[in-house]
């Protein structure tokens, strides 16, 4: 119309997500957990940054790992954060991982219907002492396991997970079965492996990668403190202990 | 749904010390309804090479009779058998011609190709649907499961594995990648070419 | 039907868009071909002309091919980079290479690189954009060095420094920062280094190895996988299972030796 406004309704739309690439994944042990992720964030064929943490330290016993839409994942880290330090001042505790795990649940499916575009994994040690992973989808439908990978790479990595971890497809020797939990070393050496085979193959995933170890109470490091580049997080060395170990990946 | 899914189906490629392997699913579906677990996908062409064709169904057959006119077109004028790297570009050209209207099939190309000094070097290859070749060194992939293929072969791959090895790392690929794919699976079948023999073996995996 | 002749037309057979526009109005995608998600490049100095390429291959976000060929063979003095359908670049070179060697058995003469270019142009305008070839074609003739770009519907530049591919703007900030007029061979070929490195690091269609092409007037040199900047490290740790572990059903031998025992029966043949 002639005053500028129109003779038919217009629709206007704002999509308000975007992917921003990259890759999680978390192992169980016995007695300890793994949680790692790599460190690009991207958006179609751009870097937006070469180091963008994807996994943090949430108490000295859980480490949480979020994929997907960055903002969506940073936001709710920080209400989760929230959260668990506002339980701390009210029962002078921190929040037991089976705990965390509903928390997130509840937190996630509050928002059903405009949903964290994100995929959570959370890692650490429950209360019994054994490593724990547990893994959710965007509107907090969640799982415990033994292993999960997460991300733009997921394909990639799950089945390799399957092979390795859960000996999927595998027969035993005769008169031995395959062990119920991997060393740690083990474990560490099945993750890096994992991300350096997922940079190979897929274009969002490379530069960095941050592997969170969660040890539980008076086990032993396992040799942790050898490995190069490794630094400890946790403030109580008495308690559950939560390491980092930084890698490089390829940039390409 | 792409129509590459409609029927479902893998394929992989691997090579060796001497020695190349190539292996696909056994699953024939029409979406996610399975229909039969005995549709084999790779076939042999020559005695020391087999092409895989994973894709539409109705095209895996068109297309290995027109291949097998091709190559018996080109025996009886050529007077010998077609090398592995002649017909990769007999593939090639094949698909390329319909550009504009493709088959819907990403063929994997495995065999022992004659070298000058009288012997046999391993040889893979993969075209896309229209005809671009890729010459890997490790391994190619194709089907509805070529995502997972890459990850598990891009971890369990190394270089100069003994033909039994070899078996193992291809089949050990193949199941963990199908098993996490909802179109392919139903068994799997893997060839494993030497220079004097070929072994075919049908694998046990999960039926569900 | 095919059984009574061997020959088939030249050109593309149409036979199946009947089937797959069909398919496609019902609403059925068309799948996508390999497409290289490339950075190209050409740059002229002072004695000729420099290409460049990177060596992923992409499907989506997956990497299909991690070192192929994008720098094709027109002729012995000229060369063309290709960016977009893979198999469309490939194909296209080819074709043009191969009418470009009979044009000059033809007319006895080098063949010149603005030849090459108006050929290509002439097809891709043919086939208005459905042939999705984004070229770089460079090469040194009579006229001097020739550096063209060509775009997938048909048009062409003439410059001194190009760029194509999904890792152009990346490429084309380092020549914008670092090009000059009557470069030395080994200051462009640092350039294109410099140039295709930057589309490998910052673009994610762009990624593993640096090819480089060096045409001057009396040689061409190839330089494949003149860097590499992106070998993969060594694993943590080896996979190799232990033999027997996967289970099989049924296992069938196909022996391609051909054993031959000659045994010998009765008496030598008399032959006095």
């Amino acid at each position: 119309m002639p005053d500028g406004s129109f003779s038919h309704p217009q629709e206007r739309q704002f999509n308000p997500y975007t992917e921003n690439g990259g890759t999680i994944l978390a192992i169980a042990g016995a007695d300890f957990s793994v949680v790692a992720g790599d460190t690009r964030q991207s958006e179609g064929y751009s870097i937006q940054t070469r180091y963008a943490p994807k996994v943090f330290r949430l108490t000295d016993r859980a480490v949480l790992a979020v994929n997907g839409f960055a903002a969506d994942g940073n936001m709710f880290v920080k209400k989760v954060k929230q959260r668990l330090e506002w339980y701390r001042h009210a029962h002078a505790k921190d929040m037991p991982l089976r705990a965390i795990a509903r928390l997130i649940q509840t937190m996630l499916y509050a928002q059903r219907f405009f949903p964290y575009y994100v995929y959570n994994i959370l890692g650490g040690i429950e209360e019994d002492g054994t490593g724990a992973v547990y893994s959710f989808d965007p509107v907090g439908s969640y799982e415990r396991e033994a292993c999960r990978a997460a991300g733009a790479a997921q394909a990639l990595v799950q089945p390799f997970l399957d092979n390795q971890i859960y000996f999927k497809n595998q027969q035993a020797p005769v008169g031995s079965s395959h062990p119920v939990h991997l060393p740690l070393q083990d474990v560490l050496s099945i993750v890096i492996d994992s991300f350096t085979s997922a940079t190979e193959r897929h274009i969002e995933v490379g530069d960095g990668l941050e592997i969170y170890v969660i040890v539980a109470k008076g086990r032993s490091p396992q040799g942790l403190e050898s490995i190069r580049n490794v630094q400890e997080l946790s403030t109580n060395p008495e308690g559950d202990r939560v390491f980092v170990i930084r890698r490089e990946l390829k940039k390409d | 749904m792409s129509i590459m899914q409609y029927n479902g189906g893998s394929v992989i490629a691997m090579v060796g010390k001497d020695c190349v392997a190539i292996a696909s699913d056994l699953r024939l579906g029409v979406q996610s309804l399975s229909i039969t677990s005995d549709f084999e996908k790779v076939f042999p062409v020559t005695d020391r090479l087999f092409i895989g064709l994973p894709g539409l169904a109705t095209d895996v057959t068109t297309l290995r009779e027109q291949f097998r006119y091709r190559v018996n077109m080109y025996t009886i004028k050529e007077e010998r058998e077609i090398e592995p790297q002649t017909f990769a570009q007999l593939v090639s050209s094949t698909l390329y011609e319909r550009r504009f209207g493709p088959y819907f099939i990403e063929p994997v190309i495995a065999g022992m190709q004659k070298t000058p000094a009288g012997g046999y070097a391993p040889f893979i290859a993969a075209t896309d649907l229209i005809g671009c070749l890729n010459f890997a060194k490790d391994f190619v992939v194709a089907g509805t499961a070529s995502e997972k293929l890459f990850g598990v072969a891009e971890g369990l791959w190394e270089p100069d594995m003994e033909a039994e090895d070899l078996f193992e790392t291809i089949s050990q690929t193949l199941l963990n990648a199908v098993d996490r794919d909802a179109f392919s699976g139903w068994g799997a079948v893997v060839h494993l070419i030497t220079k004097d023999q070929v072994i075919t073996r049908k694998l046990k995996g999960r039926m569900d | 039907m095919a059984s009574a002749s061997v020959y088939r037309g030249a050109g593309f057979d149409f036979s199946n868009t009947v089937r797959n526009s069909f398919l496609e109005q019902r609403g059925v995608p068309l799948p996508k071909a390999t497409s290289t998600g490339t950075t190209i490049v050409g740059c002229l100095f002072k004695d000729g002309i420099v290409l460049g390429a990177d060596t992923r291959a992409t499907e989506g976000p997956i990497v299909a091919d991690k070192n192929c060929e994008k720098i094709h063979f027109i002729s012995d003095n000229i060369r063309c980079c290709g960016a977009g359908t893979a198999a469309d670049t490939e194909f296209t070179t080819a074709l043009i290479a191969s009418n470009m060697e009979m044009h000059a058995l033809s007319t006895g003469r080098k063949p010149r690189v603005v030849t090459a270019m108006t050929m290509l142009k002439q097809m891709l305008y043919r086939y208005q954009g459905h042939i999705g070839a984004a070229l770089v074609l460079g090469g040194v003739d009579a006229t001097g060095p020739q550096l063209f770009t060509i775009h997938p519907h048909g048009s062409t530049d003439k410059l001194p420094y190009v760029t194509m591919g999904s890792g152009s703007l990346a490429a084309m900030a380092v020549f914008e920062a670092g090009w000059k007029p009557d470069m030395e061979r080994q200051e462009a070929l640092d350039l294109v280094t410099a140039a295709i490195s930057a589309g490998i690091f910052n673009d994610l269609g762009s990624g593993s190895n640096v090819d480089a092409c060096v045409i001057t007037a009396d040689r061409t040199e190839m330089l494949r996988n003149f860097v590499k900047p992106n070998e993969r490290v060594e694993k943590e740790r080896r996979y190799v299972f232990r033999r027997g572990t996967t289970a099989y059903k049924s296992e069938q031998i196909r022996s391609l030796v051909v054993e031959e025992t000659v045994t010998r029966t009765g008496e030598a043949m008399d032959t006095s």
